[in-house]
């Protein structure tokens, strides 16, 4: 390990307003190297690939390629030096054939020539990788996600990359194709080339990598050589220190005894989406729903909030099997679900209207009593105290955290029974999170059947009372109590199996 | 060959509706197919044809043309004035006319790029100037063109009329091989998922500021080619053919959301536009009932084609489309 790095980044920081994406983070990336970066959801692993690829720019700290500082305005900056990203959030164009999309980004290809030569070679390397019935004339958007992944590795294979970053690129594609995958990785690293390779797959990252670097929160915890830490180990870098005063106390479920039934689902499934959901909601208790991201946690809440078409299998409010075509039907009383969505700027809130406006919105149209005027909302605006300069300013004015408050407000007004949330506290500052999670525990204890979709592991091992595991569309592990830990939630959400992770 | 039915789809029926139109017009007109009934349609199909074209380019990349007509206004008033004299006087007129329509693309391309402004807003201002340019320069319908020349262009080649061999030098001598460069495949990359592009390193704000100034170009060859055929200059041509350009663009399978559609499938909706109006014309429908039958035509063809968003099952992605 005596050659020089290909790309170092010095005390490298990124910032989104008030939120730290990345904080002073150095790293180096050597030749004929497969470094495995590790972390949680939104651990910053995306925001370091992003920067190196030339995506977005550092709020702080050094760039530095072959020795000189650089600063990338666009990825063809970045491309033009051989740092090449297969990104996660796929960059092929769906209208476009393949043919034509590997053209395209192909380093000969200009406004004018495109360069037709690296087609042969495309076609040799679907060909190693078992995946020859890719037809160059297939338009990209009608292939398989796996196909579209494979497709994307090419592309940024016949690049010629110095260092090659992988960001979550196999997570589609079956063990097969993986094994080939990497071997392509694996000679390109014996070719001299520098490989970053983030993934959420434990044997993946055993299997390929020579060194590992774990990221917390936006920091770099740790690097250490393949083999030098075990999987609990590893682990327990990833989690790092519970901190157990944000979360109010959990009650002791086993001598409380199981609450009432109110929503429960039969075997819900949506022809590719999801598969066998069958859960069961009780008053008093907070369920968790866990996993990777895009596993079809969110699918399962919309197929509840009735914004899903297709929906087979039953949901069965209070007993009776009940239809749910439509949110205005979830709404309704005699069903009460709410659901707060997980992007709470667009689909949350009306940006423009007052805040009054938009607490208003859900009890129009709905039977029976409608919350109206600012003293209906008093106290759930008190219990959550949410900051406002008044309820006539447009909800913009709020940050995001007061902001989700009244998303929270709204809803809470029309006291409905079910309460879905899908990752609530995604982006916002501490005070607020401890604020939602003993509003949380107390609509619980007050009866409500809460469903908390969430991507932070904390979540589900101090909050939920149970939690399902997603993994591709199905429920992968039911945890409760003692078994909510960390290596389990892990384990499970990589569907690695329960054992395999707590005793490795 | 099942690939290329399928991307090319929308092309393929526009083309099978298109020929049926015009056996059905051919054979219903009183005077028969002939040379002379075919150039009349011709030419008044490529007109169309060339202000859809205008148009493809600002749609494909996500965007629209409000302005196309006013261009073509801008262009015809200007031809008016240029194309009546000496041969050579007659080329500069020319280059001067497609230069005057690629630096109003280019003001588009630049206002909506830099300005990070709604395409349809720039163009609808720019839109105004440029009909206020026109009606400066022919404040009546008017002027002069040059009529050898105007008959070369829009009579007929060895029986076949000279407007179908134009559009068929344009596809093949122009759009083909273009649908083989970076900035052919770089227009459909910016309106199909402009990230995409970006992430693939693809210089976006440059192919979108081209794409924009290649609609103005066409719009000013539409402008022209009007000339030829009218052999005089109008300022008022604007509105009709904005809204009938963006009307040809859809029928030939150019989507409005960005990144799906071609040159040649705009042609075809232009021409079959044209001859749905002029089958009207000889079926004895009042002609102020033609506007009503167009756009029923029109409207059952968008339907059809956004048939797709039935399939959509997260009823979210629905609003977002």
């Amino acid at each position: 390990m005596t050659e020089s790095p290909i790309l170092e980044m010095k005390q490298v920081s990124k910032r989104y307003g008030a939120t730290t994406a990345l904080e002073k983070v150095t790293f180096s990336c050597v030749p004929s190297e497969i470094h495995a970066v590790l972390g949680e959801n939104g651990a910053g692993k995306s925001t370091l690939m992003k920067l190196m690829a030339g995506v977005i720019r550092p709020s702080e700290g050094d760039i530095i390629v072959d020795g000189a500082p650089v600063t990338f305005a666009s990825p063809s900056d970045a491309a033009r030096l051989g740092i090449i990203c297969i990104f996660q959030e796929l960059s092929l164009v769906p209208d476009l054939n393949v043919r034509a999309n590997l053209l395209m980004s192909a380093p000969g290809s200009g406004l004018f020539r495109l360069d037709t030569s690296i087609l042969a070679q495309a076609q040799q390397l679907l060909e190693r990788v078992g995946c020859g019935h890719i037809r160059m004339n297939a338009r990209v958007g009608d292939l398989s996600l796996a196909d579209q992944q494979v497709v994307e590795i090419v592309k940024g294979l016949v690049k010629k990359p110095r260092l090659l970053i992988l960001d979550e690129s196999t997570s589609a594609l079956n063990t097969t194709v993986v094994e080939r995958v990497f071997e392509l990785v694996r000679a390109e690293r014996d070719l001299g080339v520098s490989v970053l390779f983030i993934s959420h797959r434990f044997h993946e990252i055993e299997a390929l990598a020579d060194r590992i670097s774990v990221f917390r929160n936006g920091r770099l915890v740790d690097t250490f050589d393949n083999g030098a830490h075990t999987y609990s180990e590893i682990i327990d870098k990833m989690v790092g220190q519970p901190i157990d005063d944000l979360f109010p106390p959990k009650p002791d479920i086993t001598s409380r005894g199981d609450g009432e039934v109110v929503l429960q689902t039969d075997n819900l499934a949506i022809s590719d989406a999801l598969d066998g959901i069958s859960l069961t909601l009780r008053k008093g208790q907070i369920t968790g729903l866990g996993g990777l991201d895009g596993q079809g946690q969110t699918t399962i809440l919309k197929a509840l909030f009735g914004l899903m078409r297709g929906v087979e299998g039953t949901i069965a409010v209070a007993g009776e099997v009940t239809a749910i075509p439509s949110p205005a039907v979830a709404k309704n009383p005699g069903i009460g679900i709410a659901y707060i969505p997980e992007d709470r700027k667009t689909e949350g809130l009306i940006q423009s209207q007052s805040i009054l406006e938009n607490l208003e919105l859900p009890g129009i149209g709905n039977p029976g009593k409608q919350p109206e005027g600012g003293d209906t909302f008093t106290p759930w605006l008190d219990r959550l105290e949410l900051k406002h300069g008044g309820l006539e300013l447009p909800v913009s004015s709020l940050s995001g955290g007061n902001q989700q408050k009244v998303v929270l407000s709204k809803w809470l007004a029309l006291a409905p029974r079910v309460l879905l949330l899908a990752d609530p506290t995604r982006g916002i500052d501490v005070k607020t999170k401890t604020q939602i999670y003993q509003m949380l525990r107390q609509l619980a204890d007050e009866g409500t059947a809460i469903l908390l979709l969430t991507t932070d592991y904390e979540e589900l091992i101090h909050l939920c009372d149970t939690a399902h595991i997603v993994y591709g569309g199905r429920v992968v592990a039911e945890l409760t109590g003692e078994d909510i830990t960390g290596q389990n939630i892990i384990a499970a959400s990589m569907n690695v199996g329960v054992a395999e992770a707590g005793h490795a | 060959m099942l690939d290329y039915v399928r991307s090319n789809r929308r092309e393929m029926i526009a083309a099978i509706v298109l020929i049926v139109l015009l056996a059905y017009y051919l054979i219903t007109h009183p005077r028969g197919p002939s040379t002379y009934v075919m150039t009349i349609w011709a030419n008044q199909c490529l007109i169309l044809a060339l202000a859809a074209a205008a148009q493809f380019f600002a749609v494909v990349v996500r965007g629209i043309d409000l302005s196309v007509g006013a261009i073509m206004a801008l262009a015809n008033t200007l031809a008016s004035h240029l194309l009546d004299g000496s041969g050579i006087s007659i080329v500069f007129g020319i280059a001067a006319v497609i230069a005057m329509g690629a630096a109003c693309g280019l003001l588009n391309g630049l206002l909506i790029v830099f300005g990070r402004l709604q395409a349809i807003v720039v163009t609808l201002a720019t839109a105004s100037i440029f009909v206020g340019l026109a009606l400066l320069l022919r404040p009546t319908p008017g002027g002069q063109i040059n009529y050898d020349l105007a008959d070369a262009m829009t009579l007929d080649v060895l029986g076949i009329p000279t407007a179908i061999v134009i559009t068929v030098a344009l596809i093949v001598c122009f759009w083909l091989p273009l649908r083989r460069t970076g900035l052919g495949l770089g227009i459909y990359a910016v309106g199909s998922s402009e990230q995409a592009a970006f992430q693939s390193g693809l210089n976006v704000v440059l192919i979108k500021v081209v794409s924009y100034t290649l609609a103005g170009v066409f719009a000013a060859l539409a402008g022209l080619y009007y000339g030829f055929v009218t052999t005089t200059g109008d300022a008022g041509i604007a509105a009709t053919f904005t809204l009938n350009s963006i009307a040809a663009a859809v029928l030939g399978g150019v989507l409005l959301r960005g990144g799906v559609g071609t040159l040649v499938g705009a042609f075809a909706g232009a021409f079959i536009l044209k001859t749905i109006a002029s089958l009207m014309f000889f079926s004895g429908i009042p002609s102020l009932a033609q506007p009503l039958f167009e756009g029923l035509i029109l409207a059952a063809a968008i339907v059809i084609g956004g048939a797709d968003v039935l399939r959509v099952r997260d009823k979210l992605e629905v609003f977002a489309r």
